[in-house]
């Protein structure tokens, strides 16, 4: 018994002045391992005398036990001490930037031009397209704008020696969608468009979206209503606008739409109801179906709603202005 | 068109301020672009007379005057100008006043003192240019503020006019807006004719009464050569911004700008028997009141006598027969020329003018002899003369008829969505001076004369509506129809493309779509581009053949402004003529040069190459579920390296080019490059197939990689499609993850480490019956690329 303690005494003392986990394992093999102590201290309990074998073997596997436990304390220990020492070393500074190709974006006139195309979707308008270089027909006579009428010179337009030209608007669209499709139809325009012109204010090529719906019983007051409810949308607030009569050939009544800027009115749009002789060059019957069309400038829209001063800048294609949207 | 307020206010004078009286002119469609004051405040500038005037003893340059402004004691003011002299009105600045920023102060000028300025015209803001000081009339009263005598309380108000509102051209066709928004009545200036003193006639004889519907002459000799434009109507002008030239040519501006009516005078002596209002022969040349000498057309119609061209007919005068100093006898004409032929001529002869433009919108063919009797008595009043008999020559036949157009109360409702009261409409249009006649449905209207944009029923609404005001009407959003729009399963939209590109680390550019010459011809020269026949500069000149000439240009200017890496796309049209045809194709095309990563730690970073663009574009074909209808086939183009270029070739169509712009291209538009390009048709790249679920296997795959050498020429493509040939159908996937180029030996050889990943669908493989297919493999490899396996 005297030797089982000694063992204990000694095992207890190599456990505790382990450090590591291969020790701890060099220990437990050498004490409670096939070849060791407990194991020796066992098979010399056969030589004892009867009666005191079962408790020498009852003291023996108590010792085991203790062993045991105190091997496993340690283990936790050395664990705990090793994991915490893993971490301490693979700690690291969190701060530093992040890995990885940068993304792009798009142009802030494509931006504008998604939002207010899926705005008016909303509506059941569909995106319609057409030509940039378009014929003097669909581009002005078919929109009632005959030849040698000062509302020709109302658009400065780029011509081409066969007598095409550069679209002025996106109206020609309205054309070639009636000339194709029966009302009811809603569609929407968006797309580069012509005129001219270059200062501060005007940039020879810039961006309109063009609005169309014919149909049964169509007024001014559902022009009004569309227009409103898209700006409103847009903007997501309340926009205060003004209808201020004007005239466009293919039109009648026309009007412009002024936006009020807290301070002053900035017009945005053109529209009006489809003029009769419009209808009738696409063989719809005027007096059957009404409709409304608008022409709205996406550079514009996209200047108030980024607060971007000079459209100029979104022709020249400069990174850091780009990187803004 | 450019008026005054206050001339204005002298035919309809509604209690409205000039801001209210502005936003309502824009309301009714006559667009307000501007409100000017007419001149400086002039509270300050006293009316004086000049008692005496010395040179300065000391200042060869200076007078010293003595000025009487109608108080107790005389100014002395130094002045400067040439003109000063003894017995003038003048305008002074005193003591206390505020010229243009400057007090005035008393001063001493070179030792004698000052107590006020003289003032110029262009000083008070009363002109553009002046020349010396301004001179008043004798009778301006001593004393009195400039700003009193001249009435300058007034606005010059500039409205912008739509092109069918011809009858807005003048202070009448406003007023009558004004006055019938205000429900006023209007107070014109009593027009009463003037018999004839003597019978002095000149013979009209007109050509074409399509071109010229009506013609109105008279003679007035003997006005006096010395009369100068009383300042009433010099102050009227000027706040219209018309020029002062000389009485006469005064008056018929004053008219015109009063009624509408461009009228024009001719010196008398200088018209050789009678008027003829013809065209012209083809090459005749006139000199035209602006000095220009033009040659005319037989389509242009001109005014001439027996002998020459006098004016070209409704646009400008000619200079030889133009009033002058020296002229004693005129001939006044008032006339209607065809809108469409003035528009046509005025546009041709890039002359538009006053008359022009009136002409060309519209004038009121009634409107002729009114505005003749409206001249000859102001001209009387101011040059004096003797007038002779007014003589007409017109056709009524060929004048603008009004139409009769049927109102009904229906279509008003249907148009506009509400109902407006039969007596609004009534009360505006009887304003608006049409007849109108009730009937069950409505009415039958009448537009007056001057209203030629009045053709059919919603241009009469319209005009009921511009009065009722668009902000009146309700607002809603209309109720759909029963139908849902298609909705394709099988087309990407381009917008997906977009972002798919902007995720890929690209900036979206918006290019215009005409370029430099220069630029395209180095692009693409094989390509005859579309040129404009009028750009707005040389620079953007040609439609472009090819997005990549914007993005080019766009590169270049980003590279200038320091930026290391710039990835940019682009999506837009381009213009290719081809066989008499012009093919206007929607277009993706990409530019990328610089970094491939961003600067960032611990990473190696490398510039970009063409596989970095090849595998954007691989990503985009992912996206498109087309990978594996897409060759990347070695081409060459014009633009791109030889070496590095190839087409894109989708379902056996061409759709692009990828590769790394010609080095001889880099340095001639001084790029740092390398830069690598792409451009695709995006109609091939937004159609897509709709997904076919297919069962898949469930059975382990086998890998096996094999390494081996190949000459360096042997393309990967090749390689691919011997391996796919003799692997059969157990192959499922072939990729390469290692290509190494040998350096030193002569052979120059190329190493590529391939990986194939084995699976059958019923059952899983044995190594045995793979092991027989890499054998057929590589005994291919061997005998068709001489490929030599490695360890």
């Amino acid at each position: 018994m005297v030797e089982l303690e000694q063992i204990q005494q000694r095992a207890q003392d190599a456990i505790k002045t382990a450090t590591d986990l291969a020790t701890l394992e060099q220990i437990r093999v050498q004490y409670l391992g096939k070849k060791g102590a407990i194991t020796d201290f066992l098979k010399n309990v056969g030589k004892l005398d009867a009666s005191q074998r079962p408790k020498a073997g009852q003291a023996a596997n108590q010792t085991k036990q203790i062993i045991a436990s105190w091997l496993q304390e340690q283990k936790d220990v050395l664990s705990q001490q090793a994991l915490q020492a893993q971490i301490q070393q693979e700690t690291i500074d969190v701060t530093l930037p992040g890995r990885g190709q940068q993304i792009g974006g798009l142009h802030a006139v494509t931006k504008t031009t998604e939002r207010l195309v899926s705005i008016f979707q909303q509506l059941g308008f569909i995106v319609a397209e057409g030509p940039e270089i378009e014929s003097e027909y669909y581009n002005f006579d078919a929109l009632n704008i005959p030849a040698h009428h000062p509302a020709r010179t109302m658009q400065d337009t780029f011509y081409f020696d066969d007598g095409r030209v550069l679209r002025t608007h996106t109206s020609p669209v309205q054309i070639r969608t009636l000339k194709n499709q029966k009302p009811p139809v809603r569609i929407i325009a968006p797309g580069r468009v012509y005129r001219c012109d270059s200062d501060a204010t005007h940039t020879p090529m810039f961006h309109q979206v063009e609005g169309l719906w014919v149909d049964k019983n169509v007024s001014f007051a559902d022009l009004k209503g569309v227009l409103q409810g898209f700006l409103n949308t847009f903007f997501e607030h309340d926009v205060k606008l003004r209808f201020r009569p004007s005239y466009f050939p293919f039109t009648e009544p026309s009007a412009e739409v002024d936006i009020w800027r807290g301070s002053d009115w900035l017009e945005v749009l053109g529209c009006g109801m489809v003029h009769p002789n419009v209808l009738r060059e696409v063989g719809i019957d005027s007096e059957e179906y009404t409709g409304f069309a608008f022409g709205l400038g996406i550079d514009r829209l996209a200047m108030l709603r980024y607060g971007i001063d000079d459209l100029r800048l979104f022709f020249d294609n400069d990174l850091q202005f780009l990187q803004q949207f | 068109m450019k008026f005054s307020e206050q001339w204005l206010r002298t035919w309809v004078n509604p209690s409205i301020s000039t801001t209210e009286l502005a936003d309502q002119l824009s309301m009714l469609g006559l667009e307000v672009d501007n409100l000017l004051p007419v001149a400086v405040d002039c509270q300050q500038i006293k009316i004086g007379f000049v008692n005496a005037c010395e040179p300065h003893p000391d200042a060869k340059k200076l007078s010293v005057c003595q000025v009487d402004i109608g108080a107790e004691d005389l100014l002395t003011i130094v002045c400067g100008a040439t003109n000063v002299c003894q017995g003038i009105k003048i305008a002074v600045a005193v003591i206390g006043a505020n010229i243009a920023g400057m007090d005035i102060k008393p001063t001493t000028l070179r030792g004698v003192e000052s107590f006020g300025m003289i003032c110029s015209a262009k000083e008070l803001g009363l002109a553009e240019e002046s020349n010396g000081i301004m001179v008043l009339p004798e009778a301006a009263p001593l004393g009195t503020s400039l700003q009193d005598y001249l009435e300058l309380d007034d606005t010059s108000i500039d409205i912008d006019l739509t092109p069918n509102r011809g009858d807005c051209f003048s202070i009448q066709g406003v007023a009558r807006e004004v006055a019938c928004r205000n429900k006023l009545t209007l107070t014109p200036p009593e027009i009463s004719p003037i018999t004839n003193t003597i019978t002095t006639e000149h013979d009209v004889n007109i050509h074409d009464f399509v071109a010229c519907g009506c013609y109105v002459g008279r003679v007035i000799k003997n006005i006096n050569p010395d009369a100068v434009t009383p300042i009433w109507m010099q102050e009227r002008l000027r706040r219209s911004h018309l020029r002062c030239i000389h009485p006469v040519v005064d008056v018929t501006n004053y008219v015109m700008l009063e009624l509408g009516q461009p009228m024009h005078a001719f010196d008398l002596a200088q018209i050789d028997k009678g008027i003829v209002v013809r065209y012209a022969k083809e090459n005749e040349k006139l000199q035209i009141l602006n000095d220009e000498t033009i040659t005319l057309d037989s389509e242009t119609l001109v005014i001439a006598d027996k002998i020459k061209p006098l004016a070209l007919a409704g646009i400008m005068g000619g200079l030889h027969s133009g009033v002058t100093s020296a002229t004693t006898d005129i001939f006044l004409e008032s006339a209607f020329f065809n809108p469409v032929m003035i528009c046509q001529k005025a546009r041709q002869y890039g002359l538009q003018t006053d008359s022009s433009q009136r002409f060309e919108r519209g004038v009121d063919s009634e409107l002729q002899v009114k505005a003749m009797q409206r001249a000859t008595t102001l001209l009387l009043d101011i040059v004096g003369g003797e007038a002779g008999p007014i003589l007409e020559k017109s056709d009524s036949k060929t004048l603008p008829q009004t139409q009769t157009i049927m109102l009904r109360r229906d279509r008003i409702h249907a148009l506009l969505g509400t109902t407006i009261d039969d007596s609004f409409i009534v009360e505006v249009l009887t304003r608006l001076n049409f007849n109108i006649e009730a009937n069950a449905d409505g009415w039958q209207v009448q537009a007056p004369s001057f209203r030629f944009d009045m053709s059919i029923e919603e241009d009469v609404i319209e005009e009921i509506v511009r009065h009722y005001g668009y902000n009146n009407l309700p607002t809603h959003i209309p109720k759909f129809s029963g139908y849902l729009n298609a909705v394709s399963e099988s087309t990407m939209p381009l917008s997906r493309v977009r972002h798919l590109l902007a995720d890929l680390g690209y900036r979206e550019a918006i290019c215009y779509s005409f370029v430099d010459s220069e630029i395209q011809q180095l692009l693409a020269p094989e390509i005859k581009p579309l040129a404009l026949a009028n750009p707005i500069s040389q620079d953007l000149s040609q439609m472009r053949t090819t997005l990549w000439a914007g993005l080019l240009r766009a590169l270049q200017a980003n590279q200038k402004r320091q930026q290391a890496s710039v990835r940019l796309f682009e999506t837009g049209l381009r213009f290719v003529p081809q066989d008499n045809e012009l093919r206007q194709e929607r277009m993706i095309a990409g530019v990328a040069s610089g970094w491939c990563l961003p600067p960032q730690w611990s990473v190696d970073n490398k510039k970009i190459d063409f596989y970095d663009i090849k595998g954007d574009l691989t990503a985009l074909f992912t996206l498109l579920d087309k990978q594996d209808d897409v060759n990347f086939v070695a081409a060459e183009h014009p633009a791109l390296h030889p070496g590095q270029s190839c087409k894109i070739i989708v379902n056996d169509e061409t759709c692009g080019y990828l590769g790394a712009l010609h080095p001889r291209l880099v340095s001639e538009l001084n790029l740092q490059g390398p830069v690598y390009l792409f451009e695709l048709t995006s109609n091939v790249l937004t159609k897509i197939p709709l997904p076919a679920y297919e069962a898949f296997s469930k059975y382990p795959m086998i890998t096996r990689d094999l390494a081996f050498w190949v000459a360096k020429g042997t393309s990967f493509a090749a390689i691919r499609a011997d391996i796919e040939q003799n692997a059969g159908e157990l192959l499922k996937k072939l990729e390469i993850f290692d290509v190494y180029y040998e350096k030193e030996l002569e052979s120059a050889n190329k190493s590529m480490a391939l990986r194939l990943t084995f699976q059958h669908s019923k059952r899983t493989l044995v190594d045995d019956e793979i092991q027989a297919v890499v054998t057929a493999v590589v005994s291919s490899l061997q005998k068709n690329f001489s490929a030599i396996l490695r360890d």
